[in-house]
């Protein structure tokens, strides 16, 4: 049954995303100033929203784990932050290629940029720590703690076009701006073609999450075969 | 009341084992100052433009030596399972930890306290002009440095690799700490005292140091005790 639910998920998501690209390619306009590369943004923007999301849930599974002691917790927390990475890079690939097009760089040091560099390398330490600590439980404990501090990066890379004047564009979503600085049609879009985003996301930590806990119960059996 | 008696006791614990011996202290300093001279080989050292980095120049340096000191913390209490009997003993987890950051503390500002005349020899910066706008942000960014240090080698402690992921899991974190501090000690190195728009950036250390502080004192027991 959680199996069929699953490949049901990524079905719809994958015919979503075929139809998103219809009305991305074909049925709505250029842009006024940017003309066709500005379609970029309905997968940039969707991909950071994705990312964000499960480096929230990554957070929030951490906790978990420090509250309830639980292994699945912390085997969705990894899974999440893995498939965070894999969004982020997204995001910084097609921000990059935007950018190359717009401002004929691909990279700049801007403070949203960097910020999103800092967030990606911290969550990089987080993998990198996970496997340096051979203890399961100390690993999940240690973890746990460093994904709490890292969400801290989330939160700046979201905020910075706020806080400072960056050469990235500024918040242009209605529920940060009040409206009136995207066209409804654009906008509503950008959330269309973000439900197959969260999707596929969750389809991907759902696996990686049952590989986790596959990988713990063999690690277990197999110290169980060596103290025999 | 008990909290910051434990956490003194605990303080003035690392503070004279550290004073006997003087291993990280010498270590970090020494390796501070030949930073600093590595420097002078990568810029000119005479030219206009240092004022430009000269905030860059001196909080990598802090940063460097600082991990220094950082990466002792607690590797120091490995041996005789000194770490096993302070987390026994009836000190909590968080004054444990407040009392080894307070330790770092002051070794890292008294570092940073001495090479900052060094830099300015060296690099011909008038550093004296806005001093306490200085003494400000170096207190203010050495306790956001100090306390993720200090979590993340209480994190990074029984590590077969801690020397490298401890520098490897703080830089990152420490960047926007670093960052500001850099921000507002190039100004504050070309004379003008912090206002208006770069204001922002003592909000960002006010706020990391509080939003860090108190995620340290909370989270610490659960590292700690294993």
């Amino acid at each position: 049954m959680r199996e069929r639910v699953l490949y049901a998920l990524g079905v719809a998501a994958a015919l979503l995303l075929a139809r998103n690209l219809y009305v991305i390619l074909l049925v709505l306009p250029d842009e006024a100033e940017q003309g066709a590369i500005y379609r970029i943004i309905y997968f940039h923007l969707p991909a950071w929203f994705t990312c964000f999301a499960a480096f929230l849930a990554a957070g929030a599974a951490s906790a978990g784990y420090l509250a309830r002691n639980d292994s699945r917790y912390d085997a969705l927390a990894v899974a999440a932050t893995e498939v965070g990475l894999a969004f982020c890079t997204i995001g910084m690939v097609t921000g990059s290629i935007w950018a190359r097009n717009q401002w004929g760089i691909w990279w700049t040091w801007d403070p949203r940029l960097t910020w999103a560099l800092i967030t990606t390398l911290v969550y990089g330490g987080y993998l990198m720590l996970r496997r340096a600590i051979e203890d399961p439980n100390e690993r999940a404990k240690n973890t746990a703690v460093l994904s709490i501090f890292a969400f801290t990066s989330v939160v700046i890379t979201y905020k910075a076009i706020d806080w400072w004047r960056t050469q990235h564009p500024g918040p242009v979503l209605s529920f940060r701006t009040g409206g009136g600085k995207i066209d409804p049609a654009m906008e509503s879009m950008i959330y269309v073609n973000w439900a197959p985003f969260l999707m596929l996301a969750v389809v991907f930590v759902v696996v990686r999450m049952r590989q986790e806990l596959a990988r713990r119960e063999l690690d277990a059996l197999r110290r169980f075969a060596h103290a025999m | 009341m008990n909290f910051v008696r434990l956490s003194l006791v605990v303080a003035a614990k690392d503070l004279r084992s550290e004073l006997r011996t003087k291993e990280a202290l010498n270590a970090s300093l020494s390796f501070a100052l030949v930073i600093l001279l590595l420097f002078s080989f990568a810029f000119d050292p005479s030219s206009e433009q240092i004022a430009e980095f000269s905030g860059g120049l001196l909080w990598i340096t802090f940063a460097f030596a600082g991990a220094l000191i950082l990466n002792r913390s607690f590797s120091r209490e490995l041996a005789n399972d000194c770490l096993d009997v302070l987390v026994a003993s009836p000190v909590s987890g968080a004054a444990l930890f407040f009392g080894k950051a307070l330790a770092n503390y002051a070794l890292l500002v008294a570092v940073e306290i001495v090479c900052l005349p060094v830099f300015g020899v060296f690099y011909g910066v008038r550093w004296t002009r806005q001093f306490w706008w200085l003494m400000l942000v170096i207190l203010l960014a050495s306790w956001v440095m100090t306390v993720m240090g200090t979590m993340f080698s209480a994190l990074t402690v029984n590590l077969r690799l801690r020397e490298l992921m401890l520098p490897t899991l703080i830089y990152p974190m420490l960047i926007p700490a670093l960052m500001a501090a850099m921000q507002l000690t190039t100004l504050i190195l070309a004379g003008s005292p912090v206002a208006g728009d770069d204001l922002i950036w003592l909000r960002l250390l006010t706020g990391l140091a509080i939003i860090f502080t108190s995620l340290a004192l909370g989270l610490v027991e659960i590292v700690l005790v294993r």
